[in-house]
Formats: structure tokens, sequence, C-alpha cells
């Protein structure tokens, strides 16, 4: 018999606790959000832990009022590793930023993903450290000034969503604090997705880094620079419809649609096998500005999750061997002294 | 000799014997000794191995770093160790022979396989000619064996590779030795008929060339006489030979079973922990999940993540692996999860000697971590204590709500004794205790006893909290940044643990008087050396005791005045005095140290000679 679930509505996960994040932070519209979209999950709400790393987004468990751990900088997906792995039931959502899941938590990052193991990633991505008070982070652009480089950044930035698909995840989607009905349908998403779902959110630093995103998503910009991606349909933007994107080899190219001739426009596939498409959308508008910047999901595809072949492997052996404790510490060569 | 004559062979009884075989890292050093351990354990000898291999996996043949060797000490009397100068030494090799003559006994027996000394070879060795000469002779018994050659011949006939014949040289040396020490060889040959069931061929050759060795022995004029060491009085039982990191698994296994808990176990390949993971990697029939990570911080961050969803979190490695871990110790500690944490020591510092063994993790694991961060130490004392001391590790940690150390090392690790297989039902039983009563829950309430905060794992409803590296407010566990919620906490979190000495046994006088004029104190795997040595002294009328640690964390309550009973301490180590500073901080003794770290177990004749030292000393 199944057992009812109690109906929830956002307040049942909010907590009492203060929240401590810079008043205008972007947090809070994606704290409010993800809020939002939890009652929608069928999940009982003792069956669903965040875990996150330090940094300001990883105070985040601290304003849900589901299980959480607020572990280590860097290694929110080991210990969501190891919860998931035991106990496959639970709904395991990592909050980690730029400087927790690329920098110090970027080898992490990079096996979580080729894993597939079965969990959902929110990555605040607001291209600089905020709690640290303002170094440059690794997603920060070539010559960024901050107080670590008064002379320009010279390192090249690493972009996640590009990262995400080569390391094989499942599920890969960008989003924005900004558009909190794109972020709640992303979020969902995720939550439906079987295995690892990565969601990149632009997340805007007023203190620090404040109108990062604003050359894509700042009222008068954004719909001439970026693109929403949705599967199956043409990939077309501007304020009238006016621009697609074209592949050329492996090369995008932004056409005119002007007569609405989208046939020759890129049509989205989310589930395309070929990581190739989604790592080209990913690389669009970012560092080559001529692009428009690409939101929604890069890349959905069904595999085995790390935590189904755990358990299968752990059926097989089940069926193949039952033993006792005295059966395993009697195995092997023993002898008698009578 | 005719064969009326052969059977006139004498055997002659002895007491024990310590041999050892030395080789080529290619050679089968290591397989060898385990079939010759094996074989002595059917006699029903007591025994204590020492596997000694270099680092590098197949370092030049012929040189001198990969010489790879295997002592075995067995006895019709009760041994406490792998013993310290031998009386047989096998050489294969020069180098072989160059690194281990050292360590054979004036006049003891010396088997050279005499094909391996070529010029190559010998240079390689760093001689200049042959060091099998009169000189040598003067000083050992020398037998020089053509055993490559022997091997060769026994395999005329057969259509064989010369690598292959080659490779079962070690089984001539090990049917010789079967023979010298009148060991039964049916184990050995029934372990090569399940090896190569499916190569006939091989499984041929291989006997041919043990039986080959045997018969050498027998009828040759080579050997006067084979040696008998009849069976040790050994409590009735069932036993097997067991490894320290056999036993840290089956100790795994059995703390799983009696809890009710499943294992998770995350780890990252290092020596000499791996076989920890490799073996209980076996065991997914039993619900056990190991978690090869991707490096060892994932591994410890992982084993943590399991024991807060309410598995048996378990983490192993070595010291430089122990490092990398030391922020997410922390966090178990703070966060007052249950993890056991493995650490199999090497030595050190940086990446040390791998293969080699020490005891010199034991400041890291006390204060390796920002802030006063207290945590249990246990460390196992011989290959099969590691059994009992991984069930009390995890029994203390469930019951405390604590990550607790468990400390083995390379030579535990690696050396096998007979394990007298424990019944079930006479193991302890171990308490969990999940939290599920919403009632009057916080996730800082703690146990009056214990001092232990819930274990309230998710999925259970109503008892949803998040739980952080950061301070935390006594009772409700939220952050609390308040300085007098903060000096409390420190406080509690020392007292909490300190506590637990209430529940451990008190240490106790193994060997001697609980007064007299000296004291040996030691911890972990030099137990067999120091009890070996005590044994000594006491024979020699020394009025000398010893006692040994296996709870390094908090100590056990009655240290102290164990110590006071006693005109001067010694502690014998394999650090340059980490026991000791503990012990003399703690407890205003003038403790003296004997410390040594030339990657091998202590000599029994070293201890001796520090506490004669000492005794003198106490005298004048």
């Amino acid at each position: 018999m199944a057992i009812e679930l109690p109906k929830y509505t956002k307040v049942d996960f909010e907590s009492e606790n203060d929240i401590r994040w810079c008043p205008g932070c972007g947090d809070y519209a994606i704290l409010s959000a993800i809020q939002a979209v939890m009652p929608t999950l069928g999940v009982p709400k003792e069956k669903i832990v965040f875990v996150s790393g330090i940094g300001c987004s990883s105070r985040f468990p601290h304003y849900m009022s589901c299980y959480g751990f607020h572990t280590i900088h860097g290694r929110p997906l080991t210990v969501a590793t190891g919860v998931k792995s035991t106990n496959p039931d639970l709904s395991v959502w990592v909050v980690t930023g730029d400087g927790d899941g690329l920098s110090i938590g970027g080898n992490h990052f990079i096996h979580a993903m080729r894993r597939n193991q079965d969990l959902k990633v929110l990555l605040f991505n607001n291209r600089i450290y905020g709690l640290t008070k303002g170094q440059y982070s690794p997603t920060s652009e070539l010559g960024k000034k901050t107080k670590s480089t008064p002379m320009g950044s010279i390192d090249n930035p690493v972009n996640p969503i590009s990262l995400a698909i080569a390391a094989g995840a499942t599920f890969v989607a960008r989003t924005v604090d900004k558009n909190v009905k794109h972020m709640t349908e992303v979020f969902k998403k995720a939550a439906a997705h079987r295995g690892m779902a990565f969601i990149e959110i632009l997340q805007n630093c007023v203190v620090f880094n404040d109108a990062a995103f604003e050359n894509y998503t700042g009222k008068d910009v954004k719909d001439d620079h970026s693109v929403y991606l949705e599967d199956s349909k043409p990939l077309i933007f501007g304020k009238n419809h006016d621009h697609a994107i074209k592949l050329s080899g492996f090369h995008p190219e932004i056409i005119s649609n002007t007569n609405g001739s989208s046939k020759d426009a890129l049509l989205h596939q989310e589930t395309a096998e070929d990581r190739a498409l989604g790592y080209v959308l990913g690389q669009m508008g970012i560092e080559n500005s001529e692009f428009p910047v690409a939101f929604g999901v890069f890349r959905r595809v069904e595999e085995p999750t790390y935590q189904d072949r755990l358990y299968e492997q752990e059926q097989i052996a089940k069926q193949k061997k039952v033993q006792t404790l005295e059966q395993v510490l009697n195995s092997g060569d023993t002898w008698v002294v009578s | 000799m005719t064969i009326t004559e052969q059977k006139l062979k004498r055997t002659e009884t002895l007491e024990e014997a310590t041999i050892r075989f030395a080789g080529d890292s290619g050679d089968g050093m290591q397989l060898t000794g385990g079939q010759f351990t094996n074989a002595t354990a059917i006699v029903g000898n007591d025994l204590s191995t020492l596997p000694d291999f270099p680092a590098e996996i197949r370092a030049p043949a012929g040189s001198l770093a990969g010489v790879s060797a295997f002592q075995i000490h067995f006895s019709s009397k009760e041994i406490h160790t792998p013993g310290d100068a031998l009386d047989v030494l096998v050489a294969m090799n020069p180098a072989a022979l160059k690194t281990n003559l050292r360590d054979l006994k004036p006049g003891g027996m010396l088997i050279v396989n005499t094909n391996a000394f070529t010029e190559t070879n010998l240079k390689k060795a760093g001689y200049d000619k042959s060091p099998i000469d009169e000189v040598l002779s003067k000083r050992y018994q020398v037998f020089s064996v053509e055993i490559s050659k022997l091997t060769q011949l026994a395999l005329e006939g057969m259509n064989l590779s010369s690598k292959l014949i080659d490779r079962s040289k070690n089984l001539f040396a090990l049917g010789l030795m079967y023979w010298l020490y009148t060991r039964p060889m049916e184990a050995t040959v029934e372990w090569l008929k399940k090896k190569f069931s499916d190569k006939p061929e091989i499984l041929e050759a291989n006997l041919k060339v043990l039986k080959a060795g045997y018969h050498y022995g027998e009828t040759t004029e080579t050997f006067i006489s084979s040696y008998e060491i009849k069976h040790a009085t050994i409590k009735p039982g069932k036993y097997k030979n067991i490894t320290g990191n056999e036993a840290t698994v089956l100790g795994l296994i059995a703390a799983s079973q009696l809890s009710g808990l499943p294992i998770f176990l995350g780890s990252y390949p290092i020596t000499p922990a791996s076989d920890i993971l490799h073996e209980l990697s076996k065991y997914k029939n039993l619900g056990i999940k190991t978690f090869q990570a991707e490096d060892e911080i994932a591994a410890i961050g992982s084993a943590l993540g399991a024991s807060f969803a309410g598995a048996i979190g378990v983490t192993t490695s070595s010291g430089p692996g122990l490092c990398l871990k030391s922020e997410f110790i922390n966090l178990a500690m703070k966060t007052e999860l249950p993890l056991i944490i493995c650490d199999i020591q090497r030595a050190g510092p940086s990446t040390g000697l791998p293969t080699k063994t020490e005891q010199s993790d034991l400041l890291q694991l006390m204060f390796g971590r920002n802030g006063d961060s207290p945590i249990p130490i246990l460390a196992a004392s011989t290959p099969s204590d590691c059994f009992d001391t991984m069930i009390e590790a995890v029994r203390i940690a469930l019951k405390y709500m604590t990550p607790v150390f468990f400390m083995s090392d390379g030579y535990l690790a690696n050396g096998a004794e007979p394990w007298k297989i424990p019944q079930v039902s006479e193991l302890p039983k171990i308490k969990v205790n999940f939290r599920t009563e919403k009632e009057g829950f916080f996730s800082y309430l703690r146990d009056k006893e214990t001092l232990a905060r819930p274990w309230a794992i998710p999925g259970t409803p109503g008892l949803e909290h998040t739980i952080t590296g950061i301070e935390t407010e006594e009772t409700t566990g939220k952050i609390c940044y308040d300085p007098q919620n903060h000096d409390s906490m420190c406080k509690m979190r020392v007292h909490r643990i300190e506590n637990i000495k209430e529940d451990i046994p008190e240490i106790e006088v193994i060997y001697g008087e609980s007064k007299g004029d000296l004291l040996i104190l030691g911890w972990g795997s030099t137990l067999g050396v120091i009890t070996a040595a005590t044994e000594s002294l006491l024979e020699k009328g020394y009025k000398v005791a010893n006692a040994h640690l296996k709870y390094l964390n908090p100590f056990p309550r009655n240290l102290g005045s164990l110590l006071k009973n006693y005109k001067s301490v010694l502690i014998p180590e394999l650090n340059l005095g980490q026991l000791k500073l503990l012990v003399r901080a703690k407890y205003l003794v003038d403790a003296q140290g004997f410390n040594i770290v030339n990657g091998k177990p202590l000599m029994i004749s070293s201890v001796i000679d520090a506490a004669e030292k000492l005794l003198k000393e106490v005298k004048s």
C-alpha cells in the first residue's frame, strides 16, 4: 500500500534559522525557488538531504528544513556519494559554488560526474570568491581585477557546462537567479532525472562582482544575447525572434531568421548520445561574446547510475553466496588442535 | 650412498627455528614463505612471520633494491616474534645474500643458488668476486646448491619455456626446506592443484620441481640431517593463519554483523593498507560496500557521508593518506559521527619507506588537526589482535558517537600468526541507538551517561536537522558564535572522550611483578618483542615487568598509578619517542625511550640491552 505523502507547501521547507546572506544576493531567489519546487517532488521531507561545502552558497542547508550536512571546503560531492550509496531512497542535493566545486573541489567534480552519481548538483556561479571577500575564482574572466589580482587575472576560466559534459554528467543545465520561472523548470527537470544532474546557476554577487551577467541577462540586452534551449526545437533568439543558431561542422553560426526560415536552424536534442552538441552550445556566449549565452538543458541522457550498479552487484553477490559470520570466520585453510 | 644409508639420515629435534627465504622480487619468495607457513601451521608449531619486500614492483632483476624476503619463526613453545637472528638463510641470488647475510647467526645455515652467482649478478650486488669462499665457510655452514640447474633437469623433456622453468625454482627451494624441517608437502600440492586446475602442464611441472627439491635433501650427501620441531602446546580449538590486514577485515565484518549495520568503506590504494580494500570488496554478499575513491579526501568524505546516513563508515590508509584526511577527521569529530579511520602505518616522514614498518603516526593522530580535537585511538598489538581491536573500535565509535582511530602497521598488516577462530557467541554485542523519537529531539542533546549526541539518520521523519563544522550551540546544534558556548563545547568534546576511560579495561602487567625497578611500556606491534625481552630479563633475575597499551587515547585510568610503582620506565618504540612524550607530559614520569627507526621490527636483544643499561643507571 502506498503511503500518502503529506501535502507540503513551500513554507514546510523553510527553516527558522536567520538567513545571513547579504541583502540583494542572488542566493535568496535560488533558495526560494528550491523551497517552492520541493513540494512538487513527491518525496517525503525526511528523505531529502542537502549537502554543501564551504562558501556563501554552502550555507544553504541551514536555510532548508530537510536533513542537511554543511561539510568542508570543496568536498560536498564526496559526502553526498556516501549518503546516496548508503541509502539510495534519499533524494540528495549538493549545493556548491564556483570556488568550492571547481577549484578546491575540482577533482571530485570530475569523478562524481563520470561515475553518474545519482545526485542533484546546484553550482552557484558568481565568478568570484565572496566569503573570503573578493578574490578571483576559476570562472572569473581573464584579466579580472580583484584583491589578489591587482593587474588582472592571468588564468583562463573554466566553463562549468563544458567540464560537466566532458566528464560525463548525464544531465547538464544552466539557469540564472534572475529568471525564477526558468530556474524552477530546470530544478524540476533535474529532480526528475535519474543520475548526475548538474545545474550551473548564474548567481549575482552584489558586493564583490555585481552585474557580472548583465551583458546577457540585463533587461534590455537579454533577448539578443541569450538563447533558451528547448528539446526538439530550433535555437531561435532575438527580440523579434529574428536570429537563429546554425551548426556548421563543430562551429555555431548566427543566421538570420527574419522570415521565419528556421529550417536551417539547429534543432536542439537534449538526449543526443554524442556529447559534442551540448559541449558546443555550452561554449557559446560566456567567453566568446559574439554568440548568445545558452540557458536550459544541454544534455539529458539515461544511463545506469553508480548506485544502480552498486546495488546490482550487491544483489548478484547475495544470490551467489549466502554466508553467516561463522562461515566467514571459518573459511580458508583451517586446522584443529585437540 | 645406498638406499638403506639414505634412510639412516638423522632427524634432530629442535625447539625452534628461524628461517628466511630471500631472492629477487620476481622469484616468488612471498609465495614460498606463505606455503611454508601453512605447512608449519599444520605441523602444529607456534609461528610468527615477517614478510619484507621492496617498494618497487619489479626493481631491476638482481639488484639490491629488488630483494624480497620472507622470514618465519616456528617453535614447539609459545613464541612472540618472527625471530631476531636466522638459523637458515636461503639466498636465491647475490643481492639477496648481500642484503640478508648480516642477520644470519654465526654458524647458521646458508643455502645459496649458485647458478645465480653469475658475473653480472655479482656485479649488480656490488661483489667483485663470489663471496662464497673459505672465509664465509668458516663462519657459516654454506650449502651451494645449483637450484636453477636442478630445476631445469627436473623438467627435462617437458615442452616449457625457459622463463617458466626459471620461475618455478622457488618450489625447489621450498621442497628442500620441507625436507630439512620435515614438513608435509600435501597442503602445497593441493594448493597447486587448485591454482593450476586448468593448466595441467604447469601443475605437473610445479609438482615435479617441488618434489625434486624434497628428494634432493633426502638423497644427496649435502645435508647430514634434517630437523624436527614438535608441535607446540596450543589451546584446543580451530585455527587458521591470519595476517593483520585479514584480521582487520574480519573484525569489520564481525562488527557489521554484531551491530546489524552495513559497512561502507571509502578507500584509496596505499601501501600497506590496500589489502584491506581488496579483501573487504569480496564481501558484497554481506551488504558491505567498498568505494575506491578518486583520492584520500574523497575516501574519507564518502565514508563520513555513509556514517551520517546510518552505516559504519570506514576509511583505510597509511600515514601520507592520513595527512590528507585531517580536515575531514576534524569534521567527523565536530559533527560527532561514528567513523572508523584505519592507519596502517609505514615508515615516514613523507613518502618514506612505503613497504617498511614504523609506529610513528601516533602524534599525528593525537594532534594533527586544527583546534582542540580529541579522538579515541586504539592500536592492535599482533596480527590476530587486529580482529578484536577493530570490534572494540567500532563499539566505541557507535556507543560514543565519535570517530575512532584504529592503528596497525606494516609489520602487523603483512605478518601472520595462527589464530584461534572465535565462536560467534563469544563475541561482544554491539548496540546501536538510532534516534526515532520526535518528542524532545535536539541534534546535540547528550546522553547522560555516554555524553553522546543522538544518531538521527536521514529518512527518519520529524528529526530533520543540519550538521556543520561551524561551532554549534550545545543541545540545539544550531550555528552559534557565542564565546562562552565555544569554550564549553571545546571542553565538553575533550571531556566526553576522556570519559571513555571508565568503559575500557585497566592496563595490566604482562610479565613481572606489580612493583619493581623497571617497567617496560609499549604499544602496538612491539608487544611480542618487548614481552620476549621481559621474559629474558626476568630469567636473568631483574625486577622488571612489561605492560602494553591498546588504548592510546584515552589512556587506561590506572596507567598513572602503574607507572609510579617502578623506579624507572622504558618505552621502546619504532619512532623517536612519541608515546614517551605523551606519558611524560601527562604523568610527569621520567620515562626513557628506546627508539629505532630502521624500517624493521625491534630486536629482542636490543630491547634487553636498553633495559639493562637503564637498570644499571637505576642501581647507581
